[in-house]
C-alpha cells in the first residue's frame, strides 16, 4: 500500500489537485474562488501531461552533431512539453476572458457572491 | 503560373478567418461601421473557398494538408475529405449569412462595441472550420477551445444578466476542456500518438487497457458537456437567452454542433470497431442520454413563454437527436447525425434570425405579446418561421423530416424500440410548441392600439434575405437529402467506420 | 412498366399552381382562373393514363431519389388510377363551385384557402400514385399539413380548437405510421407495394405482425375515420364547406381508406391477414363503426355534422369489403369508394348552399326549402337515396356487390346500416319538400348558378354510375383479382 504511494506519488498527488479543483469550482459560492479552482485544475492537468512525458535517466531530446548513435531511452518525448506550452496559452487566456467577466459582472450587480448576484435577478 | 488555390483550402479558411479577426482589431478600431463589411467579405471569401473546395475534394479525393511541412504522426494535419469538406462549407456558409443580417442589430444592441464583436465572431467561425478540419486530437483541443472563448466572449456582450450567463458557461466549458485534454493525457500514454488516423490504427490492439478506456470516457464526457448533452445541458439556456441576437445565432446552430462533431469523429472514425464491440455501453450511453434529452428539452420548451429561451431548450432536444445518432453506432445512425447537424444549423439558424427580426421590428420576441399584427408587418420573415418551425416538427418536404427518418431507420433495425419512441414522442411535442406560436402568429386577433397604428413593415432587407435564405434551403435539403447521403456521407462510411 | 412522366406532372401541376395562386392573391379573377387551369391539367393528365394503364400495365415516373436508396417512386397502377381519377375529376367540379361558394359568402383569406387546396389535391396524388410506402409516407404527412390552414380557415376559436384537434390526430397517425413503414421496411427489404403482400406469413412471430399491423392501422384508420379514432371529422366540419365536401367526404378521407385498401392489399396481403386473425379484427373495427356512426349521425341536428357522421359510417363500408378478404367484397369496397364520393360531395353540396344562400345549417331549419330551392334539393334527395342503397342511383350497385362478398354478420351490419341511413337521411327530404316553408324561405329563390350547375353534375354523376358503372367497376374487379389471384379466394 505504502509502496502504491511512493511508486505513484506524482499521480496522487496530482488526483488531489485535481480534486480540489473540481471541488473549488462546484462548491464555492464566490466567483472569483471559482476561478481559482478553475485554474488549479488546468493546472493540474498540464502537471499530468509533463508527469506522463517523465522518464527515468533521460535527458532533454537536443542531439549534437557527433553524439553518434541515438538511443531512444536516453531522451525524454519533447511532445507532452510542446503541446502544454499551447496548453498554458489557452488556459492563460481563459483566465483573461474570466476576470473580463467577472469584472462586468461586478459592475452590473456590485458583487462577486452568486447568491448576491442571482438575488438580484 | 497559376497558383492553384483549391488544393490549400484546408488552411485558407480557417486562415481567412484568423486573419480577418485581426483586421477587424486593427483595421477597424477606429472606424466601427467597417468592421460589419469586412466581416462579412472574409466570410464570404472563406465561403467561396470552401465551396471550392468541396468540388475539389469530390472530383480529386481528400486533400491531407501538411502544417509547415511536418509529417504526420508528429507533425498537425488538416484533412479535407468529403464530409469535413461540407461541414466547412456549412459553417462558413452559416456564418456569411448570419452576419449579413446582423448588420443593423449589432449597432442597436452592442453599440460601440461593433469592432470587439466581429473580432469575436470570426475567431468563433475561424475555430469552427479549424475544427472540423483537423486531423490532430490535440490540436481539436485547441480549436475547441479557441471555439469556446471566443463563444464567452460573443455571449458575455449582451445584456445585464449575460456576463454572469456567460461566466457560468465559462466554467463548465472550461471543466469540459479540461476533461477532454486530461482524457486525451490517457490514451496518450498509452498510443503514443495524437493523429487521428494513427490513432484509428492503433485502437483495436489497445482498446481492452484501462487507461485508455478511462480516457475515451473522459474525453467523450468532456465533449458532452460542450455539446451540452443531457443531463450536462443546463448552462445553455441561459446563456442563448442572456446573449445577443447575432451572437446566439452564431452559437446556438453551428457552435454547439462543432462539439458534437468532434464526438461523432472520435466514435466513429476513431473508436469505430471498437466502440461497436465491446458491449457498446459507451454508445448505448450516448444514445439513451440522447433520447433523455430529446425529450427533457421538449418538455421544457413546452412551457418557455420567450422565444429565444423556447428555442434554447428545443436546442437541447436537437442536441439529443444528433447524439442518438452517434450512440447507434450504424450506419444509418451516422447518416441521420450528420444530416441533423447539417439541418439543425439551417433550422435554428433560420428561427434565431426570426427572433432577431422580431426584436428589430417589435423590439421584443415575448410570446404571449405576439399577435398577427407581426404576421402583417412581417410576412416574409413568418413565412420563413414557418417553414423552420415545419422543418422542426419533422414533416415533409422540409429536412426535419429526413433526418428523422435516418434516425427512425436505425433505431428499428437494431430492435430499440425506447429509442424510436423518443424520436415519434418528441415530433409531437415539438408540434405542440410550435403550433402554438403558429397560433399566435396567425390566428390571434391583434389588439387594438397596438395594430391601431400604421405598420413599421417588414425588417430591412439584410435582415429578411438571409433568414428567407436558410427557409429555402431547407426545403432543398429536404429534396436533395439523398444527394447528400449518396455523394458525401456513403463514401465516408465505406472508407472508414463500422 | 411504361415509362412516363405524365404521373409525375399530374401531382406537380397542383403543387406548381400554388406559387402562382400566392403570386395572383391582388387579381381573384385571375387566381381562379389559374386554379381551373390547374385543375383542368391534372384532371387531363390523370384521365389520359386511363388508356395506358390496365391490369398488366403500370406507368411510372422519377428517379428522383426521396431518401437514400428509394425513389420517389410515382407508379400508377390501377388502384392508384382509381383513386386518382376520382380526386382530380372532383376537385375539377369543387372548383367552380368553391368560387361561387367564397365569393357568396364573402370569405376573407381566399388565397390561403386555394393555395392550401391546390397542395391538398397534389398531396392527395401523390398518395394515389405512390409506388412505395416511403413516397406514400411523404404524401400523406404532406397531406396532413396542408389540410391544417383549412380546418382553420375562419380563425373563430372554435376552428382553432378544431384545428388543434386535426393536428394533434394527424400528427400521432403521421408518427404511427411512420414506424409502421421502417418496421415494415427493416423486416422485408424493401417498401414497395406487390399485389398480394410484401409481408410473408413467417417473417415476423404472431405478436409482432399484430402490433405492426395495429400501428398501420392507427396511422391510416385515422384519415379513414375509424371509430375510435374519427373524432376529428365531425369537429373539422368547421370549415368551409367545399373543404368538406371535398377532402373530408373524398380526397383526405379517402386517403386514409385508399391507405387501408394498400396495407390489407399490396403490404400484408390476405394470406397474411387471415393466417393472423387481421381480417377479423378489421371487420369488428368496421362494423361497430358503421352501426355506431349511423346511431350517432340520427341524433345530429347539425347538417354538416350529420353528413359527417354518415361518412364515418360509409368510410367503414369500403373498409369492411376489404376486411372481408373476398373478391365480391374487395371489388365492392373498391367502388363503394367512387360511388360514396359522388354521392357524399353532392350532399355536402347542397349543405353549402343552404348554408350560403339560406344561412341555415340545422336540419330542423329546413323547413320547406324544396320548394325554394327545388334543384339543390333534388340533388340532396338523389344523393340521400343513394347512400341509403336505393336504385337507380350508384351507392345500390356497390351495396349489392358488398353483400354478395358478406359473410352473415357483415351483412346484418350492411342491412341495419341501410335502415339507419334511411332513417336518417329521410326526415331531411321530407321537411324539405313537404313541409310548408317559413315566409324567409319562401322569399328566396334558387342558389347562385355557378353552385347549382356542380351541384346537378354531381347529382348527374351519381345517377349515370348506375347505369355506366363499367369503367369503375372494371378497375375493381381487376384489382381485387390482382390482389387475390396468388392466395385465398
Amino acid at each position: 500500500m505504502i509502496e502504491f504511494f511512493v511508486d505513484h506519488y506524482a499521480h496522487v498527488s496530482l488526483s488531489i489537485l485535481i480534486g480540489i479543483g473540481f471541488f473549488g469550482m462546484v462548491a464555492k459560492r464566490n466567483l472569483i474562488k471559482k476561478l481559482i479552482g478553475m485554474s488549479i485544475l488546468q493546472a493540474s492537468i498540464i502537471l499530468f501531461w509533463i508527469v506522463t512525458a517523465e522518464k527515468d535517466d533521460a535527458t532533454i531530446p537536443i542531439i549534437r552533431k557527433g553524439d553518434g548513435a541515438v538511443d531512444p531511452t536516453e531522451y525524454v518525448n519533447p511532445l507532452p512539453h510542446a503541446l502544454m506550452l499551447t496548453a498554458i496559452v489557452v488556459s492563460v487566456v481563459t483566465s483573461g476572458v474570466a476576470i473580463a467577466l467577472l469584472v462586468k459582472v461586478y459592475r452590473n450587480y456590485g458583487s462577486l457572491e452568486e447568491k448576491d448576484v442571482l438575488g438580484q435577478m | 503560373m497559376r497558383f492553384d488555390l483549391l488544393p490549400h483550402a484546408p488552411v485558407i479558411v480557417p486562415l481567412a478567418f484568423l486573419v480577418g479577426a485581426m483586421l477587424a482589431v486593427l483595421g477597424t478600431l477606429f472606424r466601427p461601421r467597417w468592421a460589419q463589411p469586412l466581416a462579412v467579405a472574409v466570410s464570404a471569401f472563406a465561403t467561396l473557398v470552401a465551396a471550392g473546395g468541396l468540388v475539389h475534394v469530390l472530383a480529386e479525393g481528400t486533400i491531407r494538408y501538411q502544417l509547415a511541412g511536418w509529417r504526420p504522426p508528429l507533425g498537425i494535419e488538416l484533412v479535407m475529405d468529403p464530409l469535413s469538406a461540407f461541414l466547412t462549407l456549412l459553417m462558413a456558409g452559416v456564418g456569411l449569412l448570419v452576419l449579413i443580417h446582423s448588420r443593423p442589430i449589432v449597432p442597436r444592441e452592442l453599440p460601440g462595441r461593433e469592432t470587439a464583436f466581429y473580432a469575436a465572431s470570426l475567431l468563433l467561425l475561424g475555430g469552427l472550420c479549424g475544427l472540423v478540419l483537423t486531423g490532430d486530437l490535440f490540436n481539436l483541443y485547441v480549436f475547441i477551445e479557441i471555439v469556446s472563448l471566443s463563444s464567452y466572449a460573443l455571449l458575455g456582450i449582451g445584456s445585464k444578466r449575460a456576463p454572469f450567463s456567460a461566466f457560468r458557461y465559462l466554467v463548465m466549458g472550461t471543466t469540459a476542456g479540461s476533461l477532454y485534454l486530461l482524457g486525451l493525457a490517457c490514451i496518450y500514454m498509452r498510443t503514443g500518438t495524437l493523429n487521428m488516423a494513427d490513432f484509428a490504427a492503433i485502437v483495436p490492439e489497445v482498446a481492452d487497457q484501462v487507461p485508455v478506456q478511462i480516457g475515451v470516457v473522459l474525453l467523450l464526457t468532456g465533449l458532452a458537456l460542450k455539446s451540452a448533452l443531457f443531463p450536462l445541458h443546463g448552462w445553455l439556456p441561459d446563456a442563448y437567452t442572456d446573449g445577443g441576437s447575432t451572437a446566439t445565432a452564431l452559437i446556438a446552430p453551428i457552435g454547439t454542433k462543432a462539439a458534437l462533431y468532434a464526438m461523432l469523429r472520435v466514435t466513429y472514425f476513431l473508436l469505430g470497431p471498437a466502440l461497436v464491440a465491446d458491449g457498446a455501453l459507451v454508445a448505448d450511453v450516448i444514445a439513451y442520454l440522447g433520447a433523455a434529452g430529446i425529450l427533457w428539452g421538449s418538455f421544457l420548451a413546452m412551457s418557455q413563454r420567450e422565444l429565444k429561451r423556447m428555442l434554447a431548450y428545443s436546442s437541447v432536444a436537437q442536441v439529443g437527436y444528433i447524439a442518438l445518432g452517434i450512440g447507434l453506432a450504424s450506419g444509418y445512425g451516422f447518416i441521420g447525425a450528420v444530416l441533423h447537424i447539417v439541418n439543425h444549423a439551417c433550422m435554428k439558424a433560420c428561427l434565431f434570425l426570426v427572433s432577431g427580426n422580431l426584436r428589430q421590428v417589435v423590439h421584443h420576441s415575448y410570446l404571449p405579446n405576439i399577435d398577427s399584427s407581426v404576421r402583417r408587418k412581417m410576412p416574409w420573415s413568418m413565412a420563413a418561421f414557418s417553414v423552420a418551425a415545419v422543418s422542426m416538427i419533422g414533416l415533409p418536404p422540409t429536412a426535419g423530416f429526413f433526418s428523422k427518418w435516418y434516425l427512425a431507420l436505425g433505431t428499428v433495425e437494431q430492435g430499440r424500440w425506447v429509442l424510436l419512441a423518443s424520436l415519434l414522442i418528441s415530433t409531437l411535442l415539438n408540434a405542440v410548441y410550435f403550433v402554438r406560436v403558429f397560433e399566435q402568429i396567425y390566428l390571434r386577433p391583434a389588439r387594438e392600439g397596438a395594430g391601431g397604428r400604421p405598420a413599421s413593415g417588414e425588417a430591412p432587407l439584410s435582415m429578411v434575405v438571409p433568414t428567407v435564405v436558410f427557409a429555402v434551403l431547407l426545403l432543398v435539403l429536404g429534396v436533395g437529402n439523398a444527394l447528400l447521403v449518396d455523394h458525401l456521407l456513403l463514401p465516408m462510411l465505406g472508407g472508414g467506420a463500422s | 412498366m411504361i415509362e412516363s412522366m405524365t404521373p409525375l406532372f399530374a401531382v406537380l401541376t397542383p403543387l406548381l399552381a400554388i406559387p402562382l395562386i400566392v403570386a395572383a392573391r391582388r387579381m381573384p379573377d385571375v387566381r381562379e382562373s389559374f386554379t381551373i387551369m390547374a385543375a383542368l391539367a391534372a384532371f387531363a393528365l390523370v384521365a389520359s393514363l386511363v388508356t395506358q394503364v390496365d391490369a398488366n400495365t403500370l406507368v411510372g415516373s422519377g428517379s428522383w431519389e426521396v431518401v437514400a436508396g428509394i425513389e420517389l417512386n410515382l407508379r400508377v397502377d390501377q388502384t392508384g388510377l382509381y383513386f386518382g381519377l376520382i380526386a382530380s375529376g372532383l376537385w375539377l367540379v369543387t372548383c367552380f363551385y368553391s368560387i361561387g361558394y367564397v365569393r357568396a359568402h364573402d370569405e376573407k383569406n381566399q388565397t390561403r384557402y386555394f393555395a392550401s387546396f391546390a397542395a391538398c389535391v397534389g398531396s392527395t396524388l401523390g398518395v394515389a400514385f405512390a409506388g412505395n410506402l416511403v413516397t406514400f409516407l411523404v404524401f400523406y404527412e404532406m397531406l396532413s399539413l396542408a389540410t391544417y390552414p383549412l380546418v382553420i380557415h375562419s380563425e373563430s376559436p372554435k376552428a382553432i380548437r378544431s384545428g388543434r384537434k386535426y393536428l394533434t390526430y394527424a400528427l400521432t397517425a403521421g408518427v404511427l405510421l411512420m414506424a409502421a413503414v421502417i418496421w415494415t421496411g427493416v423486416t422485408v427489404g424493401n417498401f414497395d407495394f406487390k399485389p398480394g403482400g410484401i409481408i410473408e406469413p413467417d417473417m415476423l412471430d404472431a405478436g409482432s405482425m399484430r402490433v405492426l399491423f395495429l400501428l398501420f392501422l392507427a396511422g391510416v384508420g385515422v384519415k379513414a375515420g375509424l371509430m375510435p379514432l374519427h373524432g376529428w371529422l365531425p369537429a373539422a366540419m368547421v370549415a368551409p364547406t367545399p373543404v368538406s365536401a371535398l377532402l373530408h367526404a373524398v380526397a383526405v378521407v379517402k386517403s386514409g381508406v385508399f391507405g387501408i385498401i394498400r396495407v390489407v392489399g399490396f403490404v400484408f396481403g390476405p394470406e397474411t391477414m387471415h393466417l393472423y386473425g387481421l381480417d377479423g379484427l378489421l371487420v369488428f373495427v368496421a362494423g361497430t363503426t358503421i352501426v355506431l356512426a349511423s346511431c350517432i349521425a340520427l341524433r345530429q341536428d347539425n347538417l354538416k355534422r350529420r353528413l359527417a357522421y354518415s361518412t364515418v359510417g360509409h368510410l367503414s363500408y369500403i373498409v369492411l369489403g376489404i376486411a372481408l378478404l373476398s373478391r365480391d367484397g374487395f371489388a365492392g369496397g373498391m367502388l363503394h369508394m367512387v360511388n360514396h364520393a359522388t354521392m357524399k360531395i353532392t350532399l355536402f353540396f347542397c349543405a353549402g348552399a343552404i348554408m350560403v344562400h339560406l344561412h341555415k345549417d340545422r336540419v330542423s331549419q329546413l323547413d320547406g326549402i324544396g320548394r325554394a330551392m327545388p334543384w339543390t334539393m333534388g340533388a340532396f334527395a338523389i344523393g340521400a337515396l343513394g347512400l341509403a342503397g336505393v336504385p337507380p342511383v350508384n351507392g345500390f350497385l356497390s351495396k349489392w356487390l358488398l353483400c354478395e362478398g358478406a359473410t352473415d354478420i357483415a351483412l346484418i351490419v350492411l342491412l341495419t346500416s341501410g335502415l339507419l341511413n334511411a332513417a336518417y337521411f329521410f326526415p331531411i327530404v321530407h321537411r324539405a319538400f313537404f313541409r310548408a316553408p317559413s315566409e324567409e324561405v319562401a322569399a328566396k329563390g334558387e342558389a347562385p348558378t355557378i353552385m347549382v350547375v356542380p351541384i346537378c353534375f354531381v347529382a348527374g354523376l351519381s345517377v349515370g354510375l348506375f347505369f355506366w358503372p363499367d369503367l369503375f367497376l372494371g378497375m375493381a374487379r381487376d384489382v381485387a383479382a390482382a390482389v387475390f389471384g396468388k392466395g385465398a379466394a
